[in-house]
C-alpha cells in the first residue's frame, strides 16, 4: 500500500505541475491575444502575404499565400541541408581516412582541419565566408570567367543552365538502365550461387549508366544545350548576367561554412568507425586468401558503416537544423521567411513559431524514428 | 616421402630497434605437426605469422609450398588460401553468421558456387560438431564454440597447413578441452599443423617435434619424447618446470 | 658494386640512390622556396606548365629513390616510413610541403609584415596587410560591449573574483572537502548571480545601473555560457533520471521535453524566448530579455545535459544499484551517494563538449538584440567611419573563440583518456 503511494504520488504531483504550467501560459496567452484583438488560428496562412522573396524554388510572389511562402522556406531549407549533406559527407570520408592515414603529414594536416574548423562558431564562420571571403570577390563586370562558362561574382556564382529537348527520353533511359542493371545484379547472385561464377557486377552497372544516356543523346533525339550567362550593362554602373543559373552569395557562404564544419564531425564519425574494426579482423580476413579489396568489401566496411551511419545521421541532423543560422545573413531559408518576415508581418508569434518549431522537430523525429529502425535492423546479433 | 613444405632459412625481424626473430631456421615436413612454446614475448607467435606473411620478415627466406615469399609476391593471396590459420581471438566476423563465415572464402577466393560452399562449410562444421548452431552469429556463441567455427573456417578453404596462435588462452577452463579435441582430430586426420600453444598435454598427444623459442631464437628443437624426457637447455628445463 | 637501377632503388647502392634523390628532393623544395618568398622563378627558362609542375616531378623522383626498405639508416627509415609509403603518400607529401611554404608569406604579410596598429583612424592603415588598429580601437566594444567606460572595472573585478572563488575547491581542509558539492552546486552560483546581479547590473549600494541591453561583446559571451552552465547542469540531471524513472508519467513527460528541444534549432527556441514566451507571461510581468534568452538556452542544452548524463547513468553496471538496493537504501539516498558520484564522473567529457556546444552557440544571442562577440563586430564593421575590415574582425573573433574551445577540447580529451586508463 504505502509503496502503491510513493509511485503514484509523485506522477500525480507531476503531471499536476505540467497541466497548471501549461494552463497558466495558456490562460496569459488569452488574455494578451483579446487585448491586442488577435483571434487565435491558422486561417492566416491562405490570406495573400504581399511579400517578396529573393531566392525561390517554386514560383512565388507578394500575391501568393502565406502557406505557400512557407513552402518556399521549408524548400530553400532543404536545399541548403541537401547540398550541404553531400559536401560534407564527401569532405568528412576523406578527412576521416586521411586522419589514419600512415603518412604523418597528411595525418596532422586532417588533423589541423578538423581542429581548425569545429573549434570556431559555425556562425562565425557564416558571416566570415559572407561578409569577409566572398566580398572580397570582383564586380560582375570584372570577373574573370572560370573554364570560360562559370562566373564567381561579389554577386553570386553564375553558371551555365541545362536546356534539355526530349527530356523524357533521357529519364526513360536512365530507368532503363536502372532496372537492366537490376535485372544483370539479380542474374549474377543466381550465377555465382549455381555455377560459382562472378561477373563484373561493378564494371557492368557502370557501363549501362554510361551507355544507355549516350544512346539517348545520339539516336534518341535527346540533345542539351548550355546557356552560358552573359555580361549585361544596365546603366554606366550596374551590370548583371542574363541568361544562365545564378547561385546567390549567400547561398554560397551558407552552404560552405555548414559543410566544412559538419565535416568535421563526420570526419571524426568515419575515423572512429574504422578504428572501431580489430586489427585482428583484417588479419582474420586475409588468412582465409581475401584480396586487400574484397577484405575492404566484405569484412571492413559492412561493420565500419554499422558504427559510422547512426553518429553521421545525428549531424546530418544538426546541419539541418543549423541551417537555420541562414536568417543571420538574409538568405530566405525557412526561419527567415516564415518566423522573421511572415511573423513581422502577421504579428502571430505563438502560430508561426509553433508552426516552425514543429516542422524541424517533424524532420528530426522522423529521422530518428527511421535511424532506430534502421538500427535495429542492422545490429549485430549478441547474446 | 616426407616433403618439404615449409623452408624458413635465417629468417630475421626487427620491431624497431626490437629485434623478434633472430636467425630463425625451420623445416617443416608435409603431415608433421609441431607444437611451438615459450615465453611471452618470445617470438613464436611473429615465427608463425611470418609463415603467412601477416608478418613481413625482414632477412633471409621462407619458402611455403615451394613459393618463396618477398616483397613481389603478388598472390600472396594464394598462398594465404593454402595456410589456414586460427586466432587467439577468434577473429570470427560478428556481421556474418557461422555458416557465411564459413562460405565467405570458398566464395570469393575459390568461386565456388554458394550451395556447393554450404555443403562444404556444413561437412566442416559437423568435423567440429557446431551444425546444429550454423545459423546463429559469433555474439551468440561461447568461446568455445566461436574458435572451433574459426577452425572449421578455417578448414573450408581446404588448407595444405594449418597454424594455430594459442588457440586456448583466451578460453575459459571448461571449454579448452572441446577446442583441443577437435584440434586433436584434425591432427588424426593428417593435416600438417604448426600449433603455438602451452597445453603440453596437446603436444604430448599430437605433436611429431617440439621447439622452445626464447628471446627470438630457436633454443631447442627435438621429437617430442626427448623433448619432455630429457632436454637439453636449461632454458627449456626451466619453462618446462614451471609449466607442468 | 652492382648495376645501378634508377626504377627500383636497393641498398646496394644506398649512397648514390640517397644522394641523388635527396638532391632532387632539395632542388625541388628550394625552388618552390623562392618562388614563394623571393618571386624568382629559376625554371622560367622552361614552359610555364613545365616551370609550375617541375618541383613536383623532381620531388616524385627524389623521393622515389630514397624510398629503400630497411635501409639501416635509422632517420631515413624513419622518414620512408612516415611520409614516404608509395609514390601516392610521396606526391601527397610534396603537395602538403608545397602548400606550406607557399602560404607562408601571404599570410605573415597580412598578419603581420604589412599589417598596421599605429594610430586612431582608418586612415592610419596604410598597408596591403590586416588593419589592427580597428581591434585596438574596439577592443573595449569588443570585450565589453555598450558598457559604460568608467564602469568597466565593475565587470572585470566580478570576473576575477568569480574566477578566484571557483578555485576555491583545490584548498579546503579534509573536514571541509565533503562539502564541496554543496559549495560548487549551490553556493557557488548565489555568490555568481548576487555579484552579477549587484555588482554588473548595479542599482545598489550607490552602483549605477547599467541595463543590460548595454552589456555585450566577450564579457557577456562569458556571462551567458556561465550562468547556462549552471542551470542546465541540475535540470539535465532531473531530466536524466526522470528519463530513467520507472513511473511511467515521469518517463514519457522527461522523453518528450528531451525529445522537444533536441528537434529543433537553438535559433527558433530564441525567437520562441523573444516573441512567443512574452504571450505566455501576465501582461504587466516584465522579464528582462537577457533572463528570458538564459533561461531559454539552458532549458534547450538541459536536455543535451540529460542524454550525455543518460549515458553515464546507463554505463554504471547492475552491480552498483543492486549493492546500494541491498544496503537498503531509498531511491534517493542511492542516487546522491553511489549512483550519481560515479555516473557523473564517467560524464565529466560529455558534459564538457556539450559545454563547448554552448559556448560556441552562444553568438546567436544577436537573434533577439543581444550584442555578444560576434554581434558587436557585426555592429562594428557597419560603422561609417571604418568601413571595410570584416576580416580583420572575424579573424580576431576567430582567434579568441578558437583558443576558449580547443582548450576546452583538450581538457575534454585528457579527462576522457584519463578515466579510461583509470578504469
Amino acid at each position: 500500500m504505502n509503496s502503491k503511494i510513493r509511485k503514484i504520488l509523485p506522477q500525480i504531483i507531476t503531471l499536476l505541475a505540467v497541466v497548471l504550467i501549461f494552463g497558466f501560459f495558456t490562460f496569459n496567452a488569452q488574455i494578451n491575444m483579446d487585448n491586442r484583438g488577435i483571434e487565435f488560428g491558422y486561417g492566416f496562412l491562405s490570406q495573400e502575404s504581399s511579400f517578396d522573396v529573393q531566392f525561390s524554388l517554386i514560383e512565388y510572389d507578394g500575391s501568393h499565400s502565406y502557406a505557400r511562402a512557407y513552402l518556399v522556406g521549408l524548400l530553400n531549407t532543404l536545399l541548403v541541408a541537401f547540398i550541404g549533406i553531400i559536401i560534407s559527407t564527401i569532405i568528412g570520408i576523406i578527412v576521416g581516412i586521411a586522419r589514419l592515414s600512415p603518412n604523418y603529414l597528411i595525418e596532422r594536416s586532417a588533423a589541423f582541419y578538423v581542429e581548425f574548423f569545429r573549434n570556431i562558431p559555425l556562425l562565425l564562420q557564416i558571416f566570415f565566408w559572407y561578409f569577409a571571403a566572398l566580398r572580397a570577390l570582383p564586380l560582375p563586370q570584372d570577373a574573370d570567367p572560370i573554364f570560360g562558362v562559370f562566373f564567381l561574382t561579389i554577386k553570386g556564382l553564375f553558371v551555365p543552365r541545362f536546356i534539355w529537348e526530349n527530356l523524357d527520353i533521357f529519364f526513360y533511359s536512365i530507368i532503363a538502365a536502372t532496372v537492366s542493371i537490376t535485372v544483370i545484379r539479380n542474374y549474377a547472385k543466381r550465377l555465382q550461387q549455381n555455377e560459382g561464377k562472378q561477373l563484373p557486377v561493378f564494371s557492368i552497372s557502370a557501363g549501362l549508366l554510361i551507355i544507355l544516356p549516350l544512346l539517348a543523346f545520339l539516336i534518341g533525339g535527346v540533345s542539351l544545350n548550355f546557356e552560358i550567362p552573359v555580361l549585361e550593362q544596365m546603366s554606366t554602373t550596374s551590370f548583371k548576367y542574363n541568361g544562365g543559373l545564378g547561385i546567390p552569395p549567400e547561398l554560397i557562404a551558407l552552404t560552405l561554412a555548414l559543410a566544412l564544419y559538419t565535416a568535421t564531425f563526420i570526419a571524426e564519425c568515419v575515423r572512429a568507425g574504422i578504428q572501431g574494426i580489430s586489427k585482428g579482423q583484417k588479419e582474420a580476413a586475409a588468412s582465409i586468401g581475401l584480396t586487400p579489396n574484397q577484405i575492404l568489401k566484405l569484412v571492413i566496411m559492412p561493420q565500419a558503416l554499422r558504427i559510422i551511419i547512426p553518429p553521421t545521421t545525428n549531424q546530418y541532423l544538426n546541419l539541418t537544423k543549423n541551417s537555420s543560422l541562414a536568417a543571420a545573413i538574409a538568405y530566405p531559408d525557412l526561419v527567415l521567411v516564415f518566423a522573421g518576415t511572415a511573423l513581422m508581418q502577421t504579428g502571430r508569434a505563438i502560430e508561426i513559431v509553433s508552426i516552425t518549431m514543429f516542422t524541424y522537430l517533424s524532420i528530426s523525429l522522423a529521422i530518428s524514428a527511421l535511424m532506430n529502425w534502421y538500427n535495429k535492423s542492422i545490429a549485430i546479433k549478441e547474446k | 616421402m616426407s616433403d618439404k613444405i615449409i623452408e624458413m632459412k635465417n629468417v630475421n625481424k626487427w620491431f624497431g630497434d626490437f629485434q623478434v626473430l633472430k636467425d630463425v631456421n625451420l623445416d617443416v615436413n608435409q603431415k608433421q605437426k609441431i607444437v611451438v612454446c615459450g615465453p611471452s614475448g618470445s617470438g613464436k607467435s611473429t615465427l608463425i605469422r611470418c609463415i603467412n606473411r601477416l608478418e613481413e620478415h625482414q632477412k633471409g627466406s621462407i619458402i611455403v609450398d615451394g613459393n618463396e615469399l618477398t616483397e613481389d609476391t603478388k598472390n600472396i593471396e594464394k598462398i594465404r588460401a593454402e595456410v589456414g590459420m586460427v586466432f587467439q581471438q577468434f577473429n570470427l566476423f560478428p556481421h556474418l553468421s557461422i555458416l557465411d563465415n564459413c562460405t565467405l572464402a570458398p566464395i570469393w577466393v575459390k568461386k565456388m558456387p554458394k550451395k556447393q560452399a554450404e555443403e562444404l562449410a556444413m561437412n566442416e562444421l559437423k568435423k567440429v560438431q557446431i551444425v546444429d548452431q550454423a545459423k546463429k552469429f559469433p555474439g551468440q556463441l561461447s568461446g568455445g564454440q566461436q574458435q572451433r567455427s574459426a577452425i572449421a573456417r578455417a578448414l573450408c578453404m581446404e588448407p595444405k597447413i594449418m597454424l594455430f596462435d594459442e588457440p586456448t588462452s583466451a578460453l575459459d577452463p571448461e571449454m579448452i578441452k572441446e577446442v583441443l579435441d577437435a584440434m586433436v582430430s584434425l591432427a588424426k586426420g593428417g593435416m600438417t599443423m604448426i600449433v603455438v600453444t602451452h597445453e603440453m598435454g596437446f603436444a604430448k598427444e599430437v605433436a611429431d617435434e617440439v621447439i622452445f623459442m626464447d628471446e627470438g631464437m630457436i633454443v631447442e628443437k627435438q621429437p617430442t619424447k626427448q623433448f619432455f624426457a630429457n632436454p637439453k637447455n636449461d632454458r627449456t628445463k626451466l619453462f618446462l618446470s614451471q609449466i607442468l | 658494386m652492382s648495376k645501378i637501377n634508377f626504377l627500383k632503388p636497393d641498398k646496394q647502392n644506398l649512397s648514390t640512390y640517397l644522394y641523388t634523390g635527396s638532391f632532387l628532393f632539395f632542388i625541388a623544395v628550394f625552388d618552390v622556396f623562392l618562388s614563394s618568398f623571393f618571386k624568382i622563378n629559376i625554371t622560367s627558362f622552361l614552359p610555364n606548365f613545365v616551370s609550375f609542375l617541375l618541383p613536383l616531378i623532381l620531388g616524385i623522383i627524389g623521393l622515389h629513390l630514397v624510398r629503400i626498405e630497411f635501409s639501416g639508416i635509422k632517420n631515413l627509415d624513419l622518414l620512408n616510413k612516415n611520409i614516404n609509403t608509395s609514390t601516392f603518400n610521396a606526391v601527397l607529401t610534396l603537395l602538403i610541403i608545397f602548400i606550406i611554404i607557399k602560404s607562408i608569406p601571404p599570410i605573415m604579410s597580412w598578419f603581420i609584415l604589412d599589417a598596421n596598429i599605429a594610430g586612431d583612424t582608418k586612415e592610419a592603415c596604410t598597408g596591403s596587410g590586416a588593419c589592427w588598429t580597428y581591434i585596438k580601437i574596439w577592443l573595449r566594444r569588443f570585450v565589453y560591449g555598450m558598457y559604460p567606460n568608467d564602469l568597466q572595472w565593475r565587470i572585470n573585478i566580478s570576473f576575477i573574483l568569480l574566477i578566484a572563488l571557483a578555485f576555491v575547491g583545490y584548498f579546503p581542509s579534509e573536514k571541509l572537502r565533503k562539502f564541496l558539492t554543496l559549495y560548487y552546486v549551490v553556493i557557488y552560483p548565489i555568490i555568481a548571480f548576487v555579484l552579477i546581479y549587484y555588482l554588473i547590473s548595479g542599482g545598489a549600494f550607490g552602483l549605477e545601473w547599467v541595463e543590460t541591453g548595454a552589456w555585450g561583446g566577450l564579457s557577456l559571451t562569458f556571462i551567458v555560457s556561465f550562468f547556462c552552465l549552471i542551470f542546465c547542469f541540475p535540470v539535465g540531471m532531473f531530466l536524466a533520471l526522470g528519463r530513467r524513472s520507472e513511473l511511467p508519467t515521469l518517463r514519457y513527460i522527461s522523453v518528450g521535453f528531451i525529445e522537444f528541444w533536441r528537434g529543433v534549432p537553438l535559433i527558433t527556441v530564441l525567437f520562441m524566448s523573444s516573441v512567443m514566451f512574452p504571450m505566455f507571461l501576465p501582461e504587466d510581468f516584465f522579464m528582462d530579455k537577457l533572463v528570458r534568452v538564459i533561461i531559454a538556452i539552458s532549458l534547450f542544452e538541459a536536455a543535451y545535459v540529460a542524454e550525455v548524463i543518460r549515458g553515464g547513468l546507463q554505463a554504471l553496471p547492475r552491480g552498483q544499484y543492486d549493492a546500494a538496493k541491498s544496503l537498503g537504501m531509498g531511491y534517493w539516498k542511492m542516487h546522491i551517494f553511489v549512483i550519481l558520484p560515479q555516473a557523473l564522473k564517467l560524464v565529466i567529457p560529455g558534459i564538457a563538449n556539450t559545454f563547448l556546444a554552448l559556448v560556441k552557440d552562444t553568438p546567436l544571442i544577436f537573434v533577439v538584440g543581444l550584442l555578444e562577440i560576434v554581434g558587436m563586430l557585426n555592429l562594428a564593421k557597419t560603422n561609417p567611419k571604418w568601413l571595410g575590415f570584416a576580416m580583420e574582425g572575424y579573424v580576431f573573433a576567430a582567434i579568441i573563440f578558437w583558443i576558449i574551445c580547443y582548450a576546452m577540447s583538450r581538457y575534454s580529451y585528457n579527462l576522457e583518456i584519463k578515466y579510461k586508463t583509470e578504469r
